[in-house]
C-alpha cells in the first residue's frame, strides 16, 4: 500500500456521466467523501442515485468523467476497487434458495476464507446480526428485516473500506428501520466509510455527516444537514389554518407579503414559507389576522430537511 | 495489518462488530469451485428441479417408443435401440434452457450485483453454473438411460461405450450452455428465456435424426438434417453406445460445442461487464 492510497479520500469523483439512450441518468456529478464518514445521497425516485452508486461500485461503466475509490481508479483498477468495497443493493443480493448460513459461507469462501475459517466467519456474522436462530432457514422464508440484516452482514464478511448501501431501509417497518440505523452508526464508528442513498429526508438528517442532494442526474446542493437548512433561508414561517376552506386565501396573502412561494404540507393543513426576518413574518401574520383568518398554530424556525429539499428542487414535487 | 484487528464496537444488541482484514485472495479455480458448491446446494434445497428436467424426456421416450415406435422402426424394441442415444442429446439440449432461466432469475434479483462487486475471477459464477449443468446432465441422462435399460435397451458397446457417450454429452451440454448464458444475460425475464430457448431448440431437435431416420424426408430437409449439429451429436452418441463409432463422427459432434464456446465465452464476459 503506497502513501498515495492510504491518504486518498474514500471516494473522489469528477464529472461522472451515465447515459441510457437519450436520458442522462447521471449528468456530471462531482463527489468528495472523506474516510470514515456517513455520506448520504438524497433524491427522489429516478434522480440517478442508484446509477451513481452502481458506477462507484464498478457495476456500471461511466460514459464520461472519472472516479477513484480508496485511491484506486475505477476505470484502470476495478479489481482493486472491488477489494475495498461492499455493496448492499436495493433488492436483496442473496441466494433465496440457500440458507442464511450457506449464503455467508459462500461469500466468506469467495473472499478467501478456507474451510473452517469460512464457517467460523459466517457464524460470527450470524451472531452479530441476531440471525443465529434462522441460520438454517432458506432465505426465501426470512422476513424483510431479517433479509436486510443478512444482506448487510453479507457486505461485512471482510470489513470494507467503503460500504455502499442503496436505500437500506426502503420497505422496512419502523422497528427494523431503527435497527438498521443502529447498525450503520456502529459501522461508521468502527471506521467504515458509508455511502448511502435514500429518499427519506429524516434518514439522511439522522445518519449522515454530509448530504448531497441529487435531482435529474445533477447535484443541486451539498453540505452538512445544518448547512443545507441555513442555505435555504434564515427562517421558515409555519402556519396552521383553523378553517381549511380559507387555506388558499391564506397562502395567497403569505405569498403576497413575503414574496416567496408557499409549501403545503402533505396533510394540507399547514403552510410553510421563507421569511427573511422575524419582522417580515410578523407583518405577514398581521395580514392574515386582518383578513379574519383564524390560525390554530404558528411558529418560526429552521426549515426541516423536507422544506430544504422542496425549495431546492423547485417545490413542484409531492 | 493484523489478521484480525479487533476494535469492538457496541452494536445495537450488545454484540460486537469487529474489523476483519481480507485473507489472501483465492485462485480462480477455487472461486469456480465455490460456485460449483452453490450449484450442488441448489440440488439439495430445490430437488423438484430434477422433476422438471426429466419429465419431458421420460414422456418423449415412452410416447415415441410405444406409440410411434412400431410404425417408425418395425417394433417398439427396435425403435428404443435407435432412440435412446438421441433422446439423451435432446435431454441435454432442453436442460440447457432451464439453466438460462436460472441465470435470468438470479440476475433479476440482484444476486449477481454482489458477485460482480467481489474481487473474483469474473467468469467464476458462470463456471459454477456449468458445474450445475454438468450435474444436471449426468443425473437426467442416467435416469433416461435407466428407463431405457428397463424397457429393454441394450448398449452394444457396453459400459465403456456408455461412459464415452456421457463424456460427449457433458461436452455438448457445456457448449450449448453458453447459448443460454448469453440469452440469460440479454433477456430480463425467465419466461422469455424459455420461450426463445424452445423456439430455437424445437426445429433443431425435430429436424434432426434424433427421432426418425431422415431417409423418408424431402431432399431439401435431408440436406439440413445432415449438417444439423444435433444430428451429428446423435450420430456420434449412437456410435459410442452401440459400437462402431469413428473418430470423424466424434470430431464432427464436437464442432458445434467448440465453436459456441470460442465465440460465446468472450461475448458472455463482455455482456457481464457491460450490464
Amino acid at each position: 500500500m503506497n502513501n498515495n492510497e492510504s491518504m486518498a479520500p474514500a471516494i473522489q469523483a469528477r464529472g461522472l456521466v451515465k447515459k441510457f439512450g437519450d436520458l442522462r441518468a447521471v449528468d456530471g456529478i462531482d463527489l468528495d467523501v472523506p474516510r470514515g464518514m456517513i455520506f448520504a445521497i438524497l433524491g427522489p425516485n429516478g434522480a440517478g442515485k442508484t446509477t451513481l452508486m452502481r458506477m462507484l461500485a464498478t457495476l456500471a461503466q461511466p460514459d464520461d468523467g472519472s472516479a477513484s475509490v480508496m485511491g484506486h481508479d475505477l476505470a484502470s483498477a476495478p479489481r482493486q476497487v472491488r477489494g475495498e468495497i461492499a455493496m448492499t443493493g436495493q433488492f436483496a443480493s442473496l441466494d433465496e434458495d440457500l440458507t442464511g448460513r450457506e449464503n455467508l459461507v459462500m461469500l466468506a469462501r469467495l473472499w478467501g476464507f478456507r474451510g473452517r475459517a469460512a464457517r467460523e466467519r459466517a457464524e460470527k456474522l450470524l451472531a452479530s446480526f441476531d440471525l443465529s436462530d434462522a441460520a438454517g432457514k432458506q432465505v426465501k422464508d426470512y422476513s424483510g428485516g431479517m433479509r436486510r440484516r443478512l444482506d448487510i452482514a453479507a457486505s461485512l464478511v471482510v470489513t470494507p473500506g467503503v460500504l455502499f448501501l442503496d436505500e437500506p431501509t426502503t420497505g422496512l417497518d419502523p422497528v427494523a428501520r431503527k435497527s438498521v440505523w443502529r447498525m450503520i452508526r456502529a459501522l461508521a464508528g468502527s471506521g467504515v466509510t458509508i455511502l448511502l442513498t435514500t429518499q427519506y429526508l429524516d434518514e439522511a438528517d439522522q445518519l449522515a455527516a454530509r448530504i448531497a442532494v441529487i435531482d435529474h442526474g445533477k447535484k443541486i446542493a451539498e453540505g452538512t444537514p445544518r448547512e443545507l437548512k441555513v442555505a435555504t433561508g434564515s427562517g421558515f414561517l409555519h402556519v396552521a389554518v383553523a378553517d381549511l376552506a380559507r387555506l388558499e386565501e391564506a397562502a395567497t396573502i403569505l405569498e403576497g407579503r413575503l414574496g416567496a412561494s408557499v409549501q403545503r404540507s402533505a396533510e394540507g393543513a399547514t403552510l410553510a414559507v421563507v421569511a427573511r426576518t422575524p419582522g417580515e413574518a410578523n407583518a405577514a401574520l398581521g395580514a392574515l389576522i386582518e383578513a379574519g383568518i383564524e390560525l390554530s398554530d404558528f411558529s418560526m424556525g429552521s426549515p426541516s430537511l423536507d422544506e430544504v429539499f422542496f425549495s431546492l428542487t423547485g417545490g413542484g414535487r409531492k | 495489518m493484523n489478521d484480525q484487528t479487533t476494535s469492538a464496537v457496541a452494536h445495537g444488541r450488545g454484540h460486537a462488530l469487529e474489523q476483519v482484514a481480507r485473507p489472501p485472495a483465492p485462485s480462480a479455480f477455487s472461486d469456480a469451485l465455490v460456485f460449483g458448491w452453490r450449484a450442488v446446494l441448489k440440488f439439495k434445497h430445490v430437488p423438484e428441479q430434477l422433476f422438471d428436467l426429466v419429465m419431458t424426456p421420460i414422456m418423449f421416450t415412452l410416447l415415441f417408443t410405444f406409440v410411434f415406435g412400431g410404425a417408425l422402426a418395425g417394433s417398439p424394441a427396435d425403435y428404443l435401440q435407435y432412440f435412446i442415444p438421441g433422446i439423451l442429446v435432446q435431454t441435454v439440449l432442453f436442460n440447457a434452457v432451464y439453466s438460462g432461466m436460472g441465470l435470468s432469475t438470479d440476475l433479476g434479483k440482484g444476486l449477481f450485483d454482489r458477485f460482480r462487486s467481489l474481487p473474483i475471477w469474473p467468469l467464476a459464477p458462470f463456471a459454477g453454473l456449468m458445474v450445475g449443468d454438468v450435474l444436471r446432465h449426468v443425473i437426467a441422462g442416467s435416469i433416461i438411460l435407466g428407463i431405457g435399460l428397463l424397457l429393454g435397451y441394450r448398449p452394444g458397446a457396453g459400459f465403456f461405450g456408455v461412459l464415452g457417450a456421457f463424456a460427449l454429452l457433458v461436452v455438448v451440454g457445456f457448449g450449448i450452455g453458453w447459448v443460454f448464458i448469453v440469452l440469460g444475460l440479454l433477456v430480463r425475464t425467465p419466461m422469455t428465456v424459455m420461450t426463445l430457448g424452445f423456439t430455437f431448440m424445437f426445429p433443431l431437435v425435430f429436424a434432426s435424426n434424433i427421432m426418425v431416420n431422415p431417409a423418408t424426408m424431402p431432399g431439401w430437409l435431408q440436406v439440413f438434417v445432415q449438417v444439423n449439429p444435433v444430428s451429428l451429436m446423435a450420430t456420434a452418441m449412437r456410435g459410442l453406445m452401440d459400437g462402431g463409432v469413428t473418430t470423424a463422427q466424434v470430431l464432427r459432434a464436437l464442432i458445434a460445442p467448440a465453436v459456441l464456446t470460442l465465440v460465446l465465452a468472450p461475448v458472455t464476459l463482455l455482456l457481464y461487464r457491460r450490464r
